[in-house]
């Protein structure tokens, strides 16, 4: 009887384990996107704001997809899951390469925030900013 | 659990808020385009949180799409854009 009791208990606990992981990762993911949005907001050129977008698309995304795991507790919505994980992973930095590349061509890049810059010393031809490729 | 997920909304609703300003501010247009990816993310962030409340998983699909077509936009806009009068726009 005893044993019944401490087998339900136990269950009740882990769903409760599981619901504060949950809570925990996606408090954190929302975090990163409200930060993320503060730097997105404040920083001074298209480096520095791209720099910061990346936080809520990769990190953010995958602590808020983790926590979404921990409160469904379903194997089939956890490779759903992971899917959405994988794309965000694969496609986000596609995006960034071609707007940074798209910028550094036409010439909105500011180099006076530039620390290093070796891509202008590799790239002939470049000192007219032209468009956009 | 319910108050944690409301600090969330809350959270990502001033995200959503914030990027909107950036993307009204420009100065180019490619800083709309990474604003309006990250406003993307946080668009998917709002649909698990969602479904992490109400424990359903009908949404589930939209966050595969939504991760799956989210950068075409991006890439079309930077392939195409002409950058040299977002230059002046900003500089003016």
């Amino acid at each position: 009887m005893t044993n019944v009791v401490g087998a339900v208990e136990l269950a009740v606990s882990w769903a409760d384990v599981a619901d504060v992981i949950a809570a925990i990762c996606l408090f954190l993911g929302s975090l990163l996107a409200l930060i993320a949005a503060i730097g997105v907001l404040r920083l001074p050129d298209l480096l520095s704001r791209m720099h910061s977008a990346t936080k809520p698309q990769a990190t953010g995304l995958i602590l808020v997809l983790i926590g979404l795991a921990f409160r469904l507790r379903d194997f089939g919505s956890i490779g759903l899951l992971m899917t959405v994980a994988l794309f965000q992973l694969v496609t986000s930095p596609i995006a960034s390469h071609m707007v940074g590349r798209a910028s550094f061509r036409a010439g909105q890049v500011r180099q006076e925030l530039l620390v290093v810059d070796e891509l202008s010393d590799a790239l002939p031809g470049q000192e007219d900013p032209r468009g956009a490729p | 659990m319910t108050v944690v997920l409301v600090a969330c909304v809350a959270m990502l609703a001033a995200a959503a808020v914030l990027l909107v300003i950036r993307i009204a501010l420009g100065p180019t247009m490619l800083d709309r385009v990474i604003a309006l990816d990250v406003l993307i993310a946080v668009m998917i962030c709002g649909l698990a949180l969602e479904a992490a409340l109400n424990r359903h998983t009908t949404t589930l699909p939209v966050l595969v799409v939504l991760s799956l077509v989210g950068f075409v936009g991006s890439v079309s806009v930077a392939r195409f854009t002409k950058g040299l009068d977002d230059v002046q726009a900003e500089q003016s």
